[in-house]
């Protein structure tokens, strides 16, 4: 097909907490959207057939996979992508802390993904149990870490956010 | 001052040095999507190119036709391997000592090779343009099986060779066979063998499969014209390699070569090698004059750039009966693929598969490997292991189990009979290595009794009574595996790549103020280098390794190293980090010696400066005496502060582990349910535990993945199956389990600091584990090896076979 017949279609989203709008072609995906229109950079790209979950983002508070996804579905909905999750103080998020307390990440390239689907499975489940961890991120992949690590992660993240203290040290 | 009552543990502590759980540097920015990928990166006017590809194993290519693709707007160009031609770019050199297609001359010989490289302004258009450009293809005969590759009639798969009796590593037997490599006494073994009170024989195949990081490999080039300079960033594990390589290919002085590997997320072997993408890339640019990046998906990745293992072993012990190991025999038919771009240092074709006498005392072998091509991708990668290692602790492994289900003794009491002893080592192996140290008894001992290891097998034995009476449809296996790696490469004395001897490199340079910046030849892929390198040198010269950067990556300010893999970056690496370390104590104890008016050797080093022997209130700390070197440095002293070192290392170093795997198969459906898997590993000094673990958790997984399903595969056609994540399994959360770690230390006698590399242990051991843990539970029924991967399906088949579904 001719680039040049393809029109552009208006987009307005809000994305970590900032309204933008861009004119994309239809069929932008929402990854390629975030990566390349906004330079936001930290959601990534694994495999592009939504098996992996490096590209995952909260959409209205829910997780997706960005790869899956037209930029224009997105129309006007509140995106948040890992440069969003830190707290507006500035400080990281409980999870950010507890990914590197607990030594849940190693090349770093799933991470944004988990992060984020994480902080929706924590608002769906607030003090999930090892096992829904491990089903609430199941689709995610991780190549370096084994899991272990990420579980006890998100458990330090629950215990904080929930006013405790978490004992448990990273292996 | 508050700071002068501080103890010698917080002294200490502060350093954050070695055997410390230090959180990672790297988790930072990680954590907040401000890792910098080679996709982040972005070039004014950058171009998009990506792979016109085969459908078919083999083919001559009769017609290319790209006018369609070229008359769609923002396609730039179309380039084939005649463009390459002129430029004597359509064939580069393999690490092997082959030669493989940059893009198709002819002809293309395994499904999805590269045959045009299509270059637009963005990744959409291409993809439009792929589809546009039409090639004719004339279908030729397809070999897929290797067993069958030097049949008289097997098709010819390799014109280029044609005439060509001698190899890279010596005679060619056939026109698809590319080498034969023995080692051993053959006349000694034969007579072990045939002297032997038992023996056994077994072909075990361990099938291909691939490394997979979540990153797939890519690359953006960039050349300037005006200047002659070529900036190349990559996900390139040893970006120094790659830089002489593009010059001797592209015949830019190396000086002119910028390569840049910056955040790289996993490797595990996939990202060793030159890859037609870097090639074209680079020629895209050099035409264009713009930046362009190539960036593979999933698919490419897993259908072309390196393939590891395929090896099928057929292995023979010969042993006393009471169980003495007497001699081992091994056989490997290699199936290379299409072309040999094996990963392996120049000199050794089968990589160190001579490891494979493993942990015990073979007073002779004999190995012999033939390498042959077949219709499919080529590669042979060491997927997070050593040059070959996991086939070898695989092979053997395996094999001590079916020798031990023969003689009737339980496999972990045959390990221990066979151990190499601790007043062995250093240990001559029978096929050529000095073993530098270890105590498996001792692991063992350990290991066994941490899984309760007599216990288990006791239930096992309930549990099999039940199973005959019909009480249940489970059973159950108990892996054992005691494996002995081989890291570190090398010695210049026998390792080298493309000629470049296989050290690694290491340059430090402390600040006036007391904060270092560090740089080395190796380059992280998640290991955690940033953090861990900073813990060798905070121990070795005192500085907190808060206040230590390390930076990799960069061919520009690193000195020449030969990248990461193969364990090699703390064997070798590591090294470096701590020698360079060592040559600047040297010239601070001078500094200090001169602050303090005392001779050098009345001064001895504590924590974190140099105090006077006797006197320990005079003293300098590194901090003081950096401000020194610039500052005041010592008559005829040269100022500064800072060192190379380039480690060329004496011997590999040998990590060793004892793993244990519990699981429960249920025979009608196949599936595998893992009760346990208890990894100890001894990988000598520990630099960062928590690492360790790490590293460990991750291999394990990697390992349950390649054991229980994880394959690529061919149907008879040479058409790949499963190059997707829908096929290709990948363990999620769920699947995964629960990892106990455990470890003992003994320190390698030739290494500044005793480490011995961990990252691929896991891998290593792990497979035979799984394996071993699926072949026992069948055992007792009469099985005496089942080949992998142990998916349900093949599980399922082999409860079938032995006729346990009525
Ligand atoms: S890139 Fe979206 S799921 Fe893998
Ligand atoms: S940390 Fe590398 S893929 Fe998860």
């Amino acid at each position: 097909m001719d680039m040049s017949e393809i029109d552009t279609i208006p987009v307005t989203v809000t994305v970590n907490g900032r309204k933008v709008q861009r004119f994309v072609e239809p069929r932008t995906l929402l990854i390629h959207f975030l990566r390349e229109e906004l330079n936001l950079t930290g959601a990534h790209i694994g495999c592009e057939t939504s098996h992996c979950g490096a590209c995952t983002v909260e959409i209205d508070g829910q997780s997706v996979k960005s790869c899956t996804m037209f930029a224009v579905q997105a129309d006007g909905s509140a995106v948040t992508t890992v440069e969003g999750l830190a707290n507006p103080d500035g400080t990281l998020h409980a999870l950010q802390e507890g990914f590197r307390q607990m030594h849940g990440l190693q090349c770093g390239y799933c991470t944004p993904g988990m992060l984020m689907r994480a902080k929706v499975l924590l608002s769906e489940n607030p003090d999930p149990t090892e096992a829904e961890i491990r089903h609430g991120i199941a689709g995610n992949l991780c190549r370096c870490t084994g899991y272990q690590n990420i579980v006890k992660a998100i458990q330090y993240a629950a215990a904080k956010l929930n006013g405790r203290e978490f004992q448990e040290a990273a292996e | 001052m508050n700071e002068m009552v501080i103890t010698r543990e917080q002294r200490e502590a502060r350093l954050e040095g070695m055997g410390c759980k230090r959180k990672r540097v790297e988790d930072i920015r990680f954590t907040q999507g401000k890792g910098q990928y080679v996709d982040d990166i972005k070039l004014p006017g950058m171009l998009h190119g990506d792979f016109v590809r085969s459908q078919y194993a083999h083919a001559r290519i009769k017609r290319i036709d790209a006018s369609r693709a070229l008359a769609l707007p923002g396609v730039i160009a179309v380039i084939t391997a005649e463009e390459l031609k002129p430029l004597g770019l359509h064939w580069m050199p393999t690490l092997a000592g082959d030669v493989q297609a940059v893009l198709a001359d002819g002809k293309v010989c395994f499904q999805n090779q590269e045959i045009a490289f299509v270059v637009a302004e963005n990744r959409y258009v291409v993809d439009d343009a792929l589809q546009l450009v039409e090639v004719e293809y004339e279908e030729l005969p397809v070999l897929v099986d290797p067993f069958t590759a030097m049949d008289p009639d097997a098709p010819v798969l390799r014109p280029d060779l044609d005439g060509k009796t001698v190899g890279a590593h010596g005679p060619r037997k056939h026109h698809n066979h590319i080498f034969e490599w023995t080692i051993g006494d053959k006349a000694a073994t034969d007579e072990a063998f045939n002297s032997a009170e038992v023996t056994i024989k077994e072909l075990i195949s361990y099938h291909r499969t691939h490394p997979s990081p979540l990153e797939t490999c890519q690359c953006l080039a960039s050349f300037d014209k005006v200047k002659g300079e070529l900036t190349l960033y990559g996900t390139f594990q040893a970006p120094h390699v790659i830089r002489t390589v593009a010059s001797l290919l592209s015949k830019i002085p190396e000086h002119k070569i910028h390569v840049i590997a910056p955040d790289i997320g996993g490797g595990f072997g996939n990202k060793v090698g030159a890859y037609s993408g870097y090639i074209c890339a680079i020629v895209a640019s050099i035409v264009t004059g713009l930046p362009v990046k190539w960036v593979e998906d999933r698919m490419e990745n897993l259908s072309t750039t390196s393939f590891a293992r395929d090896y099928h072993m057929t292995t023979e012990i010969a042993a006393t009966k009471d169980g003495k190991v007497t001699g081992l025999r091994v056989h490997v038919l290699a199936d290379h693929g299409a072309f040999d771009a094996c990963a392996d240092p120049s000199k050794w074709p089968a990589g160190f598969m001579n490891i494979v006498t493993g942990s015990y005392d073979f007073p002779v072998a004999h190995l012999a490997v033939d390498g042959v091509y077949t219709n499919k991708a080529p590669g042979g990668v060491a997927y997070r292991c050593s040059f070959r290692v996991t086939e070898a602790a695989y092979c053997i492994e395996r094999a001590m189990d079916v020798l031990a289900q023969k003689l009737g003794m339980d496999p972990a009491d045959l390990r221990m009979k066979n151990f190499i002893r601790r007043e062995q080592f250093p240990y001559q192996s029978a096929l050529g290595w000095e073993y530098d140290s270890g105590d498996y008894h001792l692991a063992m001992q350990k290991a066994m009794d941490a899984i309760g290891y007599r216990e288990l097998r006791a239930e096992q034995k309930a549990r099999q009574d039940a199973f005959r009476r019909g009480e249940t449809r489970e059973i159950m296996g108990i892996g054992v595996t005691f494996f002995t790696e081989i890291v570190g490469a090398g010695p210049s004395k026998n390792c080298d790549i493309l000629g470049v001897a296989m050290f690694d490199s290491a340059e430090i340079r402390i600040h006036p103020t007391g904060s270092i910046i560090a740089r080395m030849g190796s380059k992280s892929q998640g290991q955690g280098h940033e953090t861990t390198w900073a813990q060798i040198i905070a121990t070795e010269l005192g500085i907190p390794a808060d206040d230590i950067m390390i930076e990799e990556g960069n061919t520009d300010t690193a000195p020449y190293g030969l990248g990461t893999y193969g364990s090699r970056s703390t064997p070798v690496a590591g090294a470096a980090i701590a020698m360079a370390a060592r040559k600047i104590k040297n010239k601070a104890q001078m500094i200090a010696a001169h602050l303090l008016e005392v001779s050098e050797y009345d001064l001895e080093w504590d924590i974190d400066g140099f105090r006077v022997k006797g006197n320990p209130e005079r003293s300098k700390t590194m901090k003081e005496i950096a401000w020194a070197a610039y500052n005041a440095p010592p008559p005829g002293l040269e100022p500064g502060l800072e060192a190379v070192n380039y480690y060329d290392p004496p011997n590999m170093t040998y990590p060793f582990g004892a793993y244990f795997c519990v699981m429960d198969i249920d025979v009608d459906t196949g599936v595998a349910r893992i009760r346990r898997f208890y990894a100890l590993d001894d990988c000598g000094t520990r630099i960062n535990p928590m690492i360790i673990e790490g590293q460990v958790h991750g291999g394990l997984t990697e390992a349950f993945a390649i054991a229980m399903g994880q394959e690529i595969k061919y149907d008879e056609m040479g058409n790949v199956q499963g190059a997707s994540f829908m096929d290709f399994f990948l363990p999620t959360a769920v699947e995964t389990p629960h990892w106990e770690t455990d470890h003992t230390v003994t320190p390698s006698p030739h290494h500044p600091i005793g480490a011995k590399g961990v990252g691929e242990s896991p891998n290593v051991g792990g497979v035979p584990c799984f394996s071993n843990a699926v072949n026992d539970a069948f055992g007792f029924l009469g099985s005496t090896h089942i080949q992998m991967p142990h998916d349900a399906w093949r599980v399922w088949e082999a409860a079938k076979r032995l006729g346990l579904h009525q």
